[in-house]
């Protein structure tokens, strides 16, 4: 089963099926892959069939919305009225928020049905998945490999056809890098243009939402339910949104892409980047002008990153503190010890780690020499950017440097995993959207690549994509197990 | 401590305010803000720290600290910054305050206080910012337990910081009761210190005359009146004193004031204190202030107390002291306004007079305040009417006072019902000056005789046969016209 959601809205339409028969046939995939695949942390299956009805109901009243009967999935960091929302991790492991995220309400309002929650790091905080308070995600190529994350559960179920879709939030590359490693779709807005309403936050001036497709134009009727302002986040957007479907036939002939050579140097695995260079090629076919450039500043990347994200990361966490809602350590003697067992018990070593690094570079003394310098690197990274889109109108290269690699090779290794991230994290410094489509295979594993906009330019990366998919069918690619 | 020893050290005080302004709904999210409720009825999602929600600034709370920073002819930038400062505690939701550091709303300012008459002293304001109020720890409530009330959570607050310019116990409560007269002037704050809406913080610190670096501070917490202020600073100084003079040394702590000990105690120390990570807090924007917005919002201040009181002077011709006593206090001052608009122009002194005299008094005695006071400015008004229209002498206006204060009514129905209506009748007046006469031969002859001051006497008897309604300027006349 590998239907795009373009195609069960067509369907749907049609009158071939019902919102109801089509999201059974999900929650039965779910139930017979799940438990190799760990997509799912909750799979809300009676409330999925209620809104299924409801649905039917609605489409059959000719009161259809974007997504009217359309399955899809949460990542486990938007909150869901009434269902479970685990971030991921023991701490929140009971935890049910009162209130939908804005983005969750955007989904039921236009009429998606949700299948459940999806599996994902503890707090976003991760590039395989496999810091998940509840198991690693199996890449759906090679269920021995790492689906990557943070929103590893969105991208594999996607991929093994458990859901047509699924949101996802990006703060260093959590859509785009387990996008590429499971060859699906997967955009970054711009950060403001979908609202954090409701997503628990890692790296706040970092975090944005987004949805996992298989097509470029799926991508495109996903994010036009999620994007928009909301008075409830001060840092969204009041730009209007376009309508994304409509620019996706355009050509893309003299669209001028620019290649960094600072992302096909060192470290860049060559079989990934023969993949990468066959893509561009059809681009080249497509009219693209396709000219070198230089984000000189991109070494500085990943250390602007974690102090930036860390930091951050250490103040949003705190409250998770036992007090008023998650987990609490059974007996506590006094409020210290209330406060260091219920987060001794409830983070995991990542979480822990990262609250540890955030605090010391927000420290008194340490401030300077960290947080300052990382905010002021992360401007010149940003003007890099800036300078570059003088130029060109969008920017290629790989999402990752290489394919999805084995679970547990790199778990004692936490910088070599960090620098998974080293193609993904300058776009979330700099605020801009970005997107991963499959473009090949290495060794039987999803090859990703990357195209970033400026400001607000989310059509022009999804009609570039979607133009793209036109003339190849990567993104069609479904597993063998699961097809 | 003997005086001689106090006088060889000198106090330098600071005061950090914190005023609750008065929106309608929370600094960061729109639950109400009203005192009282239920515990936890006030506070929301946000409120709560629940995960993944987000604040959202209420721009009634900025407006009302810009109106604080025209006031006192602060520099307002235009562009200010909430910060997060990071410390746990159970009454803090999030396991941070968001709150402002590096770029408060309101910058350098000033303000003048009279710590005595005649005395005008310059205090200097570093800064005032916005932040959100913690909730409360509730520890009385269960046995073996802490109990978290998040009602008063988000509540915005204006955080008023003084420079170190106080040097007496007694400036720094002048300092305290002009902010707090100011920001009731300004309605941006209730200024009800029990309801803890307006709390000040002291630092206190002490150096040997002469000197002009600072010693270590200590800084004073949980002051709730006026009087405690004093209390708290005084004792300290004398504690610091005494330390140092016994060879000891001020450390830099934080210090709580008991007023049922009326002492402080350590709370915790340098060391203690938490390092609060401050960082400029991701999810608000900077917030934007044009120089309309400031123009705007000073052409909608309303009158100062310094510009009433000058106005009270130059316009109504108020003495200094009266006219500064009226306008310490908005409440009186509105009194006194809603008063004089009542009565007749030229009232205004005798209005003054009332109430600084008789009706502070009752009021004082009665542990009441101005808006509570059973007598309404138009009541008042209508006791001076009477006065000036002769209907009754001052004397009696005491007793008119007195009836309209135990609820009797307005002055027309107790002059009516009591009949205390002024004998401006010279017949009448005459009768009765006839039968004193005719009564006190001997004192009659005392004063042909010369004896002038027996004069007093007649007029008292006159005025006791009379039973006070007789005009005293009529009984003098025509006194002395028979006398002779």
């Amino acid at each position: 089963m590998s239907l795009t959601v373009t195609e069960i809205r067509r369907g749907l339409a049609a009158g071939e099926f019902s919102s109801s028969e089509i999201t059974r046939d999900y929650l039965a995939r779910i139930a017979q892959h799940n438990p190799a695949l760990n997509c799912f942390i909750s799979v809300t299956e009676a409330l999925a069939l209620d809104q299924a009805r409801a649905a039917d109901e609605r489409l059959a009243q000719g009161k259809a919305g974007l997504l009217t009967g359309v399955p899809i999935a949460h990542k486990d960091l938007f909150c869901t009225d009434g269902v479970k929302t685990s971030c991921g991790s023991r701490i929140l492991d009971n935890f049910i928020a009162p209130y939908d995220a804005t983005v969750v309400e955007c989904f039921k309002e236009t009429g998606a049905v949700m299948l459940g929650k999806t599996n994902m790091d503890e707090f976003a905080m991760g590039s395989s998945n496999e810091n998940s308070h509840y198991g690693c995600v199996a890449n759906p190529w090679k269920t021995t490999h790492v689906p990557g994350g943070s929103s590893g559960g969105s991208a594999a179920a996607v991929a093994a056809g458990l859901a047509p879709a699924a949101t996802g939030s990006d703060t260093g590359g959590s859509i785009r890098q387990p996008a590429a490693l499971c060859g699906v779709t997967g955009i970054k807005p711009t950060y403001g243009r979908v609202s954090r309403y409701g997503m628990i936050a890692f790296g706040s001036s970092l975090d944005q939402g987004g949805p996992f497709a298989r097509s470029a134009a799926d991508c495109a009727l996903l994010l036009q339910a999620m994007a928009g302002f909301d008075r409830r986040d001060s840092t969204s957007s009041e730009i209007d949104v376009p309508d994304y479907s409509a620019t996706l036939d355009q050509g893309i002939e003299g669209l001028r892409i620019g290649l960094p050579k600072e992302y096909f140097a060192e470290g860049l695995d060559s079989r990934l980047a023969k993949v990468i260079d066959t893509a561009i090629d059809e681009l080249r076919r497509l009219g693209a002008d396709i000219r070198e450039i230089s984000l000189p500043n991109t070494g500085l990347s990943i250390p602007t990153y974690y102090v930036i994200a860390m930091a951050e990361a250490s103040s949003n966490l705190s409250r998770f503190d036992g007090v008023r809602f998650g987990h609490r350590c059974a007996d506590p003697v006094d409020l210290e010890d209330l406060y260091k067992r219920s987060r001794g018990e409830g983070f995991g070593e990542e979480v822990k780690r990262r609250i540890l690094i955030g605090t010391y570079a927000l420290s008194a003394g340490y401030y300077d020499a960290y947080y300052l310098k990382a905010q002021q690197l992360r401007r010149m990274i940003k003007d890099d950017f800036q300078a570059a889109f003088d130029s060109v109108d969008l920017i290629l290269g790989p999402t990752t440097p290489e394919v999805a690699f084995a679970i547990g090779s790199k778990t004692d290794d936490p910088v070599s995993m960090y620098l998974q991230d080293i193609y993904t994290i300058s776009l979330n410094l700099a605020g801009l959207p970005g997107m991963s489509l499959p473009v090949g295979f290495v060794d039987g594993l999803p090859v990703g690549m990357q195209l970033f906009a400026n400001y607000f330019d989310e059509t022009r990366l999804l009609q570039t994509a979607h133009q793209y998919q036109q003339v190849s069918d990567w993104h069609l690619q479904t597993p063998e197990a699961f097809s | 401590m003997s005086a001689n020893l106090m006088n060889q050290w000198e106090s330098v005080i600071g005061l950090e305010i914190h005023a609750q302004l008065a929106t309608t709904s929370k600094i960061f999210s729109g639950a109400p803000t009203a005192y009282g409720a239920e515990p936890n009825t006030q506070a929301c999602a946000v409120d709560l720290g629940m995960p993944g929600v987000l604040p959202v600034l209420n721009r009634e709370a900025v407006r009302m600290a810009i109106r604080f920073g025209v006031a006192i002819d602060a520099v307002i930038d235009h562009q200010s910054v909430f910060a997060r400062k990071n410390y746990f505690y159970p009454d803090l939701p999030k396991g941070y305050q968001i709150s402002q550091f590096e770029h408060p709303i309101v910058g350098k300012g000033s303000i003048s206080i009279n710590p005595a008459e005649g005395e005008t002293r310059e205090i200097g304001i570093t800064r005032a910012h916005l932040e959100e109020d913690a909730g409360k720890s509730i520890h009385d409530h269960f046995p073996e337990q802490s109990g978290i009330d998040l009602n008063r959570a988000g509540t915005p607050l204006l955080e008023i910081v003084s420079d170190p310019d106080m040097r007496s116990a007694k400036e720094a409560v002048a300092y305290a009761r002009k902010i707090h007269s100011l920001v009731r002037y300004l309605e941006i704050c209730d200024g009800n210190m029990q309801e803890g809406s307006f709390r000040c913080d002291a630092n206190v610190s002490i150096r040997r005359k002469g000197d002009d670096r600072l010693g270590t501070r200590a800084e004073i917490k949980n002051i709730n009146s006026f009087r405690f202020l004093e209390r708290a600073i005084n004792h300290e100084i004398e504690r610091q004193i005494d330390l140092v003079e016994d060879g000891g040394r001020v450390v830099q702590e934080t210090r709580l004031y008991d007023s049922e000990r009326d002492e402080t105690r350590s709370m915790r120390s340098k060391e203690e204190a938490n390092d609060y990570r401050y960082f400029p807090d991701p999810d608000l924007l900077p917030v934007t202030i044009s120089d309309e917005d400031i123009a705007q919002i000073r052409a909608a201040l309303p009158e100062l107390p310094e510009q009433k009181k000058q106005r009270y002077i130059d316009d109504l011709g108020l003495s200094d002291y009266n006219a500064e006593l009226l306008t310490a206090n908005r409440d009186t001052a509105v009194y006194f306004e809603a008063a004089y608009a009542e009565g007749d122009s030229a009232a205004a002194a005798q209005l003054a007079n009332w109430i600084l005299g008789d009706l502070a008094g009752a009021l004082n005695k009665a542990g009441l305040d101005t808006v509570d006071s059973p007598i309404s400015p138009p009541m008042l008004a209508g006791l001076v009417a009477r006065i000036a229209d002769n209907t009754i002498s001052g004397k009696i206006a005491k007793q008119v006072f007195d009836a309209m204060w135990q609820g009797e009514g307005g002055a027309d129905d107790i002059i009516e019902t009591r009949g205390l209506r002024q004998i401006t009748d010279s017949s009448a007046i005459e009768t009765l000056i006839d039968e004193v006469i005719a009564a006190n031969p001997e004192q009659v002859e005392q004063f042909r005789a010369g004896k002038d001051k027996v004069l007093g006497f007649f007029v008292g008897q006159v005025m006791k046969q009379s039973r006070g309604k007789a005009n005293p300027g009529q009984v003098n006349t025509i006194l002395r016209d028979k006398l002779k």
